[in-house]
Order: structure tokens, then C-alpha cells, then sequence
């Protein structure tokens, strides 16, 4: 047969709708293509008009898993607008809700989305048959990281407690000492669960992505840093318009981002391992190398130990953030509000989100623009189908939608967020 | 296992948030699988097994052609339909469309507005289809959403309580923030949350959507009274219920 066509027609264990369309023709995989029909609910349009004020609690709603990450962008671009400044125990504060996100997050990726597909299960409810131990662990983990944004947010999903400027309302330090208790148990478990997905069957596979990220001065990256790249990159967030653009495919809802100088890159925990290594504390570092990661990784497929060791990061950080926590007299720095352009790039569990506002003189907003972390992945994804495709041609059909299913999840995408994402079509011709 | 009831999981236009919820259940979630068979979860699980299904969860929205017709076929296959969350159950934050010219804001939004296929309205479930229950929030409270499938396994009615987050927030202990001058819309709003935001020294904002027979009127008023100008409250009535019609009607009496 020299045509072939394979289809998903939905892409399971990702957050939002999304199919895959796979063209091979004589041997040769000729077209892989991301069609992402998420429903586009046009939320830089309806941010238009609204108070500076009001983009936390909105733009929160472009995704259910990654609230914070929403969050957090929003009030650094208006405190960036605005002229203001957040630090001390503010600052803690918002990295501390930051590591909540990232362990409920990646837990639910790690354990109950993403390593099914390398034991052979259908999903995580299958798989805690036979490997109890490690979902009923992941469901831990994904506890204590809820525990975290339900104490600092109000709630784990939409918190209400975060405000341009800071906070509603600020913690007392003995409030932080039962969550510290439950996050101690957690970096136990996130330090198992990335032993046992070390082990896991990984297929050989690398590229030579170009990785973006924020890095800062001595931290792995949270809210603050710059944007930077493995292919020399590195830029203030309000440079981002100059670098990057958004391009508008017909096949999907989705807005594609690319470098405009070279073209598609990656963003997310990979990216941030690879430009950050030397952030991480010694003894993260070393269960990294026990793990079998160097410094350096560009096997996409092993994007679960990397989320798994930003786990035990982030349980690491919490605990060192909750010892050092001493509470502000005030919960928020006072804004005046005024015209102006405010930027901010944070780093979701996805990799960089890019907010951009112009405000009026009375502080509503005048433009928002928003760029997700799906949708910078989005032409990498499309590049690794392609390559993953072309060197599984033999598998059947099914095998080999299964491959490019899991190439997708290697990105963890959330197709949600990237529309504001799948299912999977293997034409061989 | 041929005795297990079936729960299918639908996606509309939404943040994934509310079905998230399910996941969130972190302790329960085993314990939910042994009890009801989750056949169709595409965000959980790639076995996607056919209906018919006992229960259906519908989250999201209505806004393209091909969903509205997508609801129908769900309601086909769905013995008892179950909305969770604000944009199934009032049409979302991606209603405020409905107050705007929808092709202006594909345009704001993307460079070829022709790839776009999207209503001029963003709309609740049962504008479309007939709903056996609906639950509100944005997101839904995992407590509620618990109580709504034991309760459908069980053949009884859900105990989800229709009094206003004021309820809520008095059982919890807290100082009214209206007393302390921060405007709220509690009173006017549906209880589930737990009356988080006033516990957090903010005003709530509505996420439950409007109580069944909410004096908003009189609460604008008391809002005017503490400072808030006619575009605050417009714009505290124009959120994540914005469509529900007694928040949509009180913001219209509002504006710039």
C-alpha cells in the first residue's frame, strides 16, 4: 500500500479538544497537523473595557488546571503597567502559590494522564489495579499541591485571594506550619514517583529543539526572569513582541507562536531543565542524575522524569519559602491607577505565558493580548509527530496512532488554554 | 460489572475546570470508579466506550453550529443529564459576546476572522436540550458535584441548598464585608461556595450565578451607596454568570 491515512479524531488525556492528521505517502510522512477546535471564547476581545483589576479573576477562567499561572502573569503585567513593585513576603507568597500549581499540575500529568501510556494502561483508574502504590501516591501529591492554592487562594481552582498589588488576604505564619507538614509527605512521594518513572520504557528519540524559558539571577524560574533560549535568546518580556509572533493557521483555533528569526521552538518543564539546571538545589541535581538526566535532556518521551523532579523542586522551594515566611503588615502595595503598557512572562507548568495590556487613564483595558504555552508548542509537536511517524511507519495503525497520541502528551498540552486543542488522523496515500 | 451504572463526561466551551473537579476528588476518585463505571472521560481515559450512558456531566458552553448539534446527540445517548458549572448552566464569561457584536471580537482576536465558525451567543445547556439537573459555580464545589452522583446512584434527589452565599458566610462566623464598606454581591448570589470570598476580606463576586429571586435592584442600590459608579456595577453584574437573566437585566439598568 504506498497511501495511508491515519486519524484521531480525539486525542484522550489532555485538557480540551484536539485531533491529528497524519499524511504518509510513499514511505514518507508528507503533512502531520495539530487540528486544535477548542470553541475559541474570544477572551482577549472581552477583556476590552474591563478594570485592570478585573484581568486575575477573568483571564483565570482561560484554564482550570493552570488558574495561578493566569493569575500571575495578569498581576505583573498591570503592576508592570501600573509602576508597581511586589516583593518581601508578597513576592514569597505568590512563588509559594506558583509551587502549588506546579505539584497539583504536574501530578495529575505525571501519574494520572501520562504514565498509562507507558505502562499499557487506558488510564490511571486501569493502571491503580496493578500499580495501586503509585496512583493512590499521584493523588497524594496532587492533594498536597491543592492544599497549598486552597490555603493561599481560598480554593484550588479559580483561587480568589489574588489581587493586583498582592493579596485580599496574607497568612499567619502558624496557618502555613499543617500545609508544611503534608507538603514534607508529598516531597517523599515526588521523589519515589520520579524513581519509578526513571524506569519506565523510553523510546530512543531526540531533537534539536531550540528551548525557551525564563531564567532569573539565582532562582529556577517562577514569576520573574528573563526570556531566554539554548540558541542565544535573551530578552526583557516587554522585548517579546520582537522576537515572537503569532501566526493564524486554518486548521486550527489556535494561534501557532514562532520565533520569527528561526522558527518553532519549545517551552515548558524540558525547556526550563535544560536552561535552568544549574538553578536547581545539589540534592535535586543529584536525584536528577539517579534518575539518569544529565545537565541536558532532548527526549521529549522523558519529559515525565523532568516534571517529576519539578516536583520534588517545588515541594523543596514550599518548605524553604514556608520557613522563611514572616507575615506583611500589608496584604497588597497601594496602585494608582494610570494609562500605560504593562508585560509579564511567568512560567506556567507549560512552559512561558505572555500577557501584554494597554490600559486607558482610568485603568480599564484598552488591549490584552495572551500567548499560552499549547500554542508556542504547538508547530514542535507538529515537527516531533512528523519524526516520531516517520521512523514507526512499520507499526499498524493503531500502534502507530498510540505513538503519536503519546508524542502529544509528551507536551502535557492543554488545549484549552490554546485556544483561547485533539484528535488524531493518519492518511497514508 | 453489567450492573454498574455508566458516567460519560462532556466537553463544551469551557476551561475544563468543573470536570477537573472530578480528578480533584482526590480521595474519593477510586472509590467513585468502583461505584459508577466512568465509560466516557476523554479527559481522563483514552477508552472512550459507546453509549448509552446512565449519567451524563455536561460542562461548558454553547457557541458553534456544530455543538449545538453536538448536544443534541449527547442528550440522545444520556439517560439523565447533569450541567456542572457557570457556562453550562449560564453561558460562561465567553457570554459576554452576547452583549457585543460577535464578528468584532473574532476580528479583535484573530488575523483570518474566515477560519472562525462561532455563534453570535454564547448559551446555557438547556437553551438547547432538556436538563435533569443543573449545578452551578465557577468553579463547581467537588462536594456538590459528589453529592449529585451519589445521590443519582442512589435514586434520590441531590441536597444542594438554594439559599444565598449570606447563609454561607454567617455559618462560617464572618464579619459582613459589606458593613465593613466593601461592596458584595452575596446577598443576590447562589450558595455552594462556602462563602470563600468574604472569608478572604473581598466582596463575592457572583460565581454562583443569581438566587432564585434576588433583589439585585436593592443591592445596587446599597453598592451606589458605599462609592461603586454605574460601570462598576455593570460591570460586577457582566462576569462568569453574566447571561443568567437576572444578573444580564440588572446590568443592562447600568452602564457608563
Amino acid at each position: 500500500m504506498a497511501t495511508r491515512t491515519i486519524r484521531v479524531e480525539a486525542i484522550a488525556r489532555v485538557e480540551g479538544e484536539g485531533a491529528l492528521d497524519l499524511h504518509v505517502r510513499d514511505g514518507r510522512v508528507t503533512r502531520a497537523q495539530l487540528r486544535i477546535f477548542e470553541p475559541p471564547r474570544l477572551f482577549e476581545a472581552l477583556l476590552r473595557g474591563r478594570d485592570c483589576t478585573e484581568a486575575p479573576d477573568i483571564t483565570a477562567r482561560i484554564c482550570g488546571i493552570c488558574p495561578v499561572a493566569y493569575q500571575m502573569s495578569a498581576v505583573h503585567a498591570m503592576e508592570d503597567a501600573l509602576g508597581v513593585t511586589v516583593g518581601g513576603p508578597l513576592r514569597a507568597l505568590r512563588r509559594l502559590l506558583y509551587c502549588g500549581e506546579w505539584i497539583e499540575s504536574h501530578a495529575l500529568h505525571v501519574v494520572m494522564l501520562h504514565a498509562p501510556d507507558f505502562l499499557g494502561y487506558p488510564d490511571a483508574i486501569q493502571m491503580a489495579r496493578e500499580h495501586g502504590d503509585a496512583v493512590r501516591g499521584g493523588l497524594a501529591l496532587k492533594k498536597a499541591g491543592n492544599a497549598l492554592m486552597r490555603l493561599l487562594g481560598g480554593r484550588e481552582i479559580h483561587p480568589v485571594n489574588v489581587r493586583v498589588g498582592g493579596f485580599y488576604r496574607v497568612p499567619a505564619k502558624s496557618e502555613l506550619g499543617t500545609v508544611a507538614e503534608e507538603l514534607k509527605r508529598a516531597r517523599d512521594i515526588a521523589i519515589e514517583t520520579a524513581r519509578w518513572a526513571a524506569k519506565f520504557p523510553f523510546p530512543e528519540f531526540e531533537r534539536d529543539y531550540e528551548f525557551v524559558s525564563l531564567r532569573h539571577p539565582d532562582e529556577y524560574p517562577f514569576n520573574e526572569g528573563r526570556i531566554v533560549s539554548s540558541r542565544g535568546l535573551d530578552i526583557e518580556a516587554r522585548e517579546y513582541d520582537g522576537e515572537f509572533e503569532e501566526r493564524h493557521v486554518a486548521h486550527s483555533t489556535a494561534l501557532q507562536s514562532v520565533l520569527k528569526k528561526r522558527g518553532s521552538y519549545l517551552v515548558g518543564p524540558m525547556a526550563r531543565y535544560n536552561l535552568n539546571f544549574d538553578r536547581l538545589p545539589a540534592a535535586v541535581q543529584a536525584l536528577a542524575g539517579e534518575c539518569g538526566l544529565g545537565p541536558q535532556c532532548r527526549n521529549p518521551f522523558k519529559s515525565i522524569v523532568i516534571r517529576a523532579i519539578e516536583m520534588v523542586y517545588a515541594c523543596e522551594e514550599a518548605l524553604a519559602l514556608i520557613a522563611a515566611y514572616e507575615a506583611p503588615a500589608e496584604s497588597a502595595v497601594p496602585l494608582v491607577k494610570r494609562a500605560g503598557i504593562g508585560h509579564a512572562c511567568t512560567e506556567a507548568p507549560r512552559g512561558i505565558l505572555y500577557h501584554r495590556y494597554v490600559l486607558e487613564e482610568d485603568g480599564s483595558i484598552r488591549e490584552a493580548r495572551i500567548v499560552p504555552p499549547t500554542s508556542q508548542n504547538q508547530l514542535s509537536i507538529e515537527e516531533d509527530i512528523r519524526e516520531v511517524a516517520s521512523g514507526a511507519l512499520e507499526l499498524a495503525d493503531d500502534a502507530l496512532r498510540d505513538r503519536c497520541e503519546q508524542t502529544i502528551r509528551n507536551y502535557d498540552p492543554c488545549i484549552s488554554c490554546s485556544c483561547h486543542f485533539l484528535k488524531l488522523a493518519v492518511h497514508r496515500e | 460489572m453489567g450492573a454498574k451504572k455508566s458516567l460519560a463526561v462532556w466537553k463544551f466551551a469551557s476551561c475544563d475546570g468543573c470536570q477537573l473537579s472530578l480528578l480533584d476528588c482526590e480521595d474519593e476518585l477510586l472509590a467513585v470508579a468502583d461505584a459508577i463505571d466512568i465509560a466516557y472521560f476523554p479527559e481522563a481515559s483514552s477508552r472512550m466506550e459507546k453509549g448509552p450512558y446512565d449519567l451524563s456531566l455536561v460542562e461548558g458552553s454553547i457557541t458553534t453550529p456544530h455543538d449545538a448539534a453536538r448536544i443534541r446527540k449527547v442528550r440522545r445517548q444520556s439517560k439523565f443529564l447533569v450541567t456542572i458549572g457557570a457556562c453550562a448552566t449560564a453561558g460562561g464569561i465567553q457570554a459576554l459576546r452576547n452583549f457585543a457584536d460577535v464578528k468584532e471580537f473574532v476580528a479583535a482576536v484573530y488575523a483570518s476572522p474566515q477560519y472562525i465558525k462561532t455563534l453570535a451567543t454564547s448559551t446555557p445547556i438547556a437553551e438547547h436540550v432538556k436538563v435533569d439537573f443543573e449545578l452551578r459555580g465557577c468553579p463547581i464545589n467537588k462536594a456538590q458535584l459528589l453529592e449529585v452522583i451519589s445521590a443519582f446512584l442512589t435514586g434520590r434527589k441531590p441536597a444542594i441548598g438554594t439559599d444565598a452565599v449570606c447563609v454561607e458566610c454567617k455559618q462560617r462566623g464572618n464579619v459582613c464585608v459589606m458593613v465593613q464598606g466593601i461592596p458584595c454581591l452575596g446577598p443576590v448570589t447562589h450558595e455552594g461556595c462556602g462563602a470563600i470570598c468574604p472569608s478572604y476580606r473581598r466582596g463575592c463576586y457572583g460565581c454562583f450565578g443569581p438566587t432564585e429571586r434576588p433583589n439585585t435592584a436593592a443591592l445596587a442600590a446599597e453598592w451606589q451607596r458605599l462609592g461603586a459608579t454605574r460601570r462598576d456595577i455593570q460591570r460586577a453584574f457582566r462576569t462568569f454568570n453574566a447571561a443568567a437573566p437576572a444578573f444580564r437585566k440588572e446590568s443592562e439598568a447600568h452602564g457608563d
